[in-house]
Parts: structure tokens; C-alpha cells; sequence
């Protein structure tokens, strides 16, 4: 059973320029949740915050009961490049996390996660010889592979093009439904957001806010096609506008 | 065959200026001569004798000066503090030109081997040591943060990541080491060796024996040639994972 990740009132700046101004939000127990937001807005900090790479900041952020003071074993992150170790093969870039862990045991874990992103063929090819998607297969299956409880995504899927996206999407989909962690994802692909997420929420800019939380109520399978979800993206895109002016008038 | 065309021109060259009174036979006797001076040598175990000494001089040299240099490396690498406290001197001894040294050297430890093989240990140093700092500096943050997000230790991280990431720089400087220690080495023995190549240079020059002096010229020329093309076999052996130029269509 995964267990919820929960943000509370959380506060970060950078010097004087306040990144975070207070964000809440609680995501459940194999929930995806989608964060969208203008770029600058704090996402990828939120991210970093709660994988535990920086640890100065206000207000709480635990994993079920525990609080997050420091990367957590129970926590997994893929960054929005595949950040694969260019000297081992995609089988041992796999197996990074799992070091300590037994022979038999670690082999059946990464057979398992490179399974799970049908790159078992490429186990033993080097990052060099795999495609930008292949790479971030190997990436999404080395933050599987040991199992967390909460899955970080910080764009993960950002820099490759449209087809090669979408088919990424439905092999996290698919390891999802392996795994069952729960997923925070950041995107600013909104069409990504509400194709994936149980809800998407939106991040305002300067500091970073929750400014809105949609719940995206469509079961899975979803079709991409799908009236509802084009409605919600420009719910979204409608909110991101708005929020945008609100500011202008401030201003 | 391409690599030999170059040789062949030179000992053509070599040949017929000799041959046709550009140069004296006694400054520069025909490679025949040189052929025939380096078989009497052998002959009369000197060649052999000059050799072996030479090569455990800058093995035993370079083995240790290497040695030193990934252990000061390392700490410094890895430690700001050590790095603080290290190498501003090292940095300042580095201007010293290190041949400067040997007389010193000479007179501190004496005239028998260990101020030769310290003196060719501290031509392999800088080169080995230099590199190897630099790479380590130069290792990819964001391979750093992977190890993080895992929850490894100073030390896996240094094992794992720091230094895999750092070994093409740390092989460049052990080809580097490698050709300064041989450099060094014919110093080393200009003074006051009884037996090596560099001996056998000063002691033919007085002799006025231009072949003899050739004899040893060839080996050196042969030994260091040998040296760096087992460094840079070990090269291709250990970093096959690169995609760059030097790796493009190896497998």
C-alpha cells in the first residue's frame, strides 16, 4: 500500500525573492496529481523540496506520517533529463538504487522495472545507444525499481516530441498500474496533465501559490480525444489567463 | 600500413643524407651503423642492462608519483576543506619548473636511486594529479544528484559517481604522467648514473660515439611509444561508454 504525500503551508525563498508562498496540498494514497503553472512559478522547487535535495524551507512535508528532512527511501524522483550514468549499462543504471540489496533479488527487481518500460531487450546497451524516450524509459524504470511509495516527475517528459510523449505517457501509465505509487507529477503540458492526473493544480506565479485544484473525473483508460478532457484544458488554460490578469491589474 | 609510410621516410631521409655528404658519418653514422652499434651493445649486454634499468626507474617513478597524485586528488576532489588547505601550495609548486628540483633532489637524498625514481615520481605527479583534480571538479551536478536522491553517502558517491565520472580525465593525465616520466627519467640519469639510456647519452657524448648516442635516442623513442600505447589500450577498455569522437563506431 503506497502511502499520501502531504504538503503543508510551505514556504521557500531565495535570498529575499519568495519562491513558495505557502502551498497545501495532499495527495492521496496511489493518487496523480498534475501541477501545472507559468514557468517561475515554484514547480520544480516543490519538487525538489519534497525528494528531499533541499531541505531549507518552512512548513511540513511528509510521506504517510514521516517528515521529509532529506531524500527519503520511500520517495523517487525523475528529472526532467534522464540523468542516466553514461558507464554503466541500462540494467546497472537501473540497479543504482538498489546496491544494497542481494544478487538474485536486485536481478528479479530490474527485470521487473525494465519489463515494466519494455526496455528488457536494451539491458545490456549503453545510454549512448538509446533514443531520448528509450533514455527516459530507463530513467522512470531506475526510480521503480526500488519501489517508492511517492513517485517525484519534474517534467519529465518535456524535452522529447509529441508521439514520442504520448507513448511515454501510457508506459508511465502502465508502470503506474505495476507500481501503484503515488505520483506527483509537474508538467506545463496541460493536454499531459489532464490526460494523466485524478487532479490537476494550479500553481500561480510570484510566489507560487495553489491558485486552483480540478479534479479530472474520467476513468482510465482515458482517449485522449475525449470531449470532457479538451473542455478541461480550457478550464485551465481559462484559469492560467486569468490568474495572469489578476496580476497585470495588481500590478 | 599508414602509420609506417612516415618512419620509412625519415630513415629514408636519414640514409641518403648521410650518403650524399649532407651530414658526416661521424655525426650522424647511416641507421646501419646505428643497427650494427645497437647489436654490439646487445652483445655485450650493455643494451639490456640500460633498459631494464631505465624502465624500473619510471615504473617504480610513476607508480608512485600517479599514486600520490589520485590519493591528494581524491581529498581534495572531494573535501573543500583539504582543497583549501592544499592547494594554494600545490598550485604554487606546480610553477616551479620541476626539473628544477634535481640538483636539489641530488643533494638531499644522494646520488643513488631514490632521488632518480623521486624525481621522475614528481614529473608524473603534476600531469596525474592536475587532471584528475579538474574532472572531479568537472563531474556533472546533476549525476550528483541522482546518487542524492538514493540516499548514498560521501563515500558510495565518491566510489560510484565521482570517480567513474572522472576516469577519462584521470587516464588523460596518466598518458601525460606517463610521457613526463620518461622525460625525467633520461634527466634523472644525466646525473651521475652509472647504467640506463640517459646515462648512456651523456657518456657516448663524451665519447663523441653520435651512433651509440642514437642506440639510446631509438629506444627511449620506442619504449615511450610502447608506454602510451598500452595506457591508451587500458583507455579504450574502460571508457568504450563515452560518445565522443574517439569512441564513434567502437562497440
Amino acid at each position: 500500500m503506497s502511502r499520501p504525500l502531504s504538503i503543508s503551508a510551505l514556504r521557500k525563498r531565495y535570498g529575499d525573492l519568495p519562491v513558495l508562498a505557502g502551498v497545501d496540498l495532499e495527495v492521496a494514497p496511489s493518487e496523480i496529481v498534475a501541477v501545472v503553472g507559468p514557468s517561475g512559478c515554484g514547480k520544480s522547487t516543490l519538487l525538489r523540496l519534497a525528494a528531499g535535495l533541499d531541505t531549507h524551507y518552512r512548513g511540513e512535508i511528509r510521506v504517510g506520517e514521516e517528515l521529509v528532512c532529506g531524500p527519503h527511501p520511500a520517495v523517487g524522483l525523475v528529472f526532467q533529463e534522464p540523468r542516466l550514468f553514461p558507464w554503466l549499462s541500462v540494467a546497472d543504471n537501473v540497479a543504482f538504487g538498489l546496491s544494497e540489496r542481494r544478487g538474485g533479488e536486485a536481478r528479479r527487481l530490474v527485470s521487473d522495472a525494465l519489463a515494466a518500460v519494455e526496455l528488457t531487450a536494451f539491458a545490456g546497451a549503453l545510454p549512448k545507444q538509446l533514443s531520448g524516450g528509450m533514455a527516459q524509459r530507463a530513467a522512470l524504470a531506475r526510480a521503480l525499481v526500488t519501489e517508492p511509495q511517492v513517485l517525484l516527475l519534474d517534467e519529465p517528459f518535456s524535452a522529447l516530441d509529441a508521439f514520442t510523449r504520448m507513448r511515454l505517457q501510457d508506459h508511465l501509465l502502465a508502470a503506474w498500474t505495476r507500481y501503484r505509487p503515488t505520483l506527483l507529477l509537474v508538467t506545463h503540458d496541460l493536454d499531459e496533465a489532464v490526460y494523466l492526473a485524478d487532479r490537476v493544480v494550479l500553481l500561480g506565479e510570484r510566489p507560487g501559490r495553489v491558485v486552483d485544484v480540478m479534479p479530472v473525473a474520467r476513468a482510465r483508460p482515458r482517449d485522449r480525444r475525449d470531449p470532457t478532457l479538451a473542455a478541461l484544458r480550457v478550464a485551465l488554460l481559462e484559469a492560467l489567463h486569468l490568474e495572469r490578469d489578476s496580476r497585470l491589474v495588481t500590478a | 600500413m599508414l602509420p609506417w609510410v612516415l618512419p620509412a621516410v625519415i630513415v629514408a631521409a636519414w640514409w641518403s643524407s648521410v650518403r650524399f655528404g649532407v651530414f658526416e658519418a661521424h655525426q650522424l653514422p647511416p641507421p646501419l651503423v646505428v643497427l650494427e652499434s645497437a647489436l654490439g651493445q646487445w652483445r655485450r649486454g650493455l643494451l639490456q642492462q640500460d633498459i631494464l634499468m631505465t624502465v624500473v626507474r619510471v615504473a617504480e617513478g610513476f607508480a608512485l608519483g600517479s599514486l600520490v597524485a589520485v590519493l591528494l586528488a581524491t581529498i581534495t576532489g572531494l573535501s573543500r576543506r583539504a582543497e583549501r588547505a592544499l592547494e594554494p601550495t600545490l598550485q604554487a609548486l606546480r610553477t616551479v619548473p620541476t626539473l628544477a628540483w634535481a640538483p636539489l633532489l641530488l643533494l638531499w637524498i644522494g646520488i643513488d636511486e631514490p632521488p632518480k625514481v623521486t624525481l621522475v615520481a614528481l614529473g608524473a605527479f603534476f600531469p596525474v594529479y592536475v587532471n584528475l583534480a579538474a574532472g572531479i571538479k568537472g563531474v556533472d551536478r546533476k549525476l550528483l544528484e541522482v546518487a542524492e536522491v538514493f540516499g548514498l553517502r560521501r563515500v558510495a558517491i565518491a566510489r560510484r559517481v565521482v570517480l567513474p565520472a572522472a576516469l577519462p580525465d584521470l587516464i588523460t593525465g596518466l598518458r601525460l604522467g606517463a610521457t613526463q616520466a620518461w622525460l625525467f627519467v633520461v634527466v634523472a640519469e644525466f646525473f651521475g648514473a652509472s647504467v640506463g639510456l640517459g646515462f648512456r647519452l651523456t657518456d657516448s657524448q663524451q665519447s663523441t660515439r653520435a651512433d651509440l648516442m642514437l642506440v639510446a635516442i631509438v629506444c627511449l623513442a620506442v619504449l615511450g611509444k610502447l608506454t602510451d600505447t598500452a595506457l591508451r589500450w587500458v583507455e579504450r577498455r574502460l571508457l568504450s561508454w563515452r560518445d565522443t569522437l574517439g569512441t564513434r563506431g567502437a562497440q
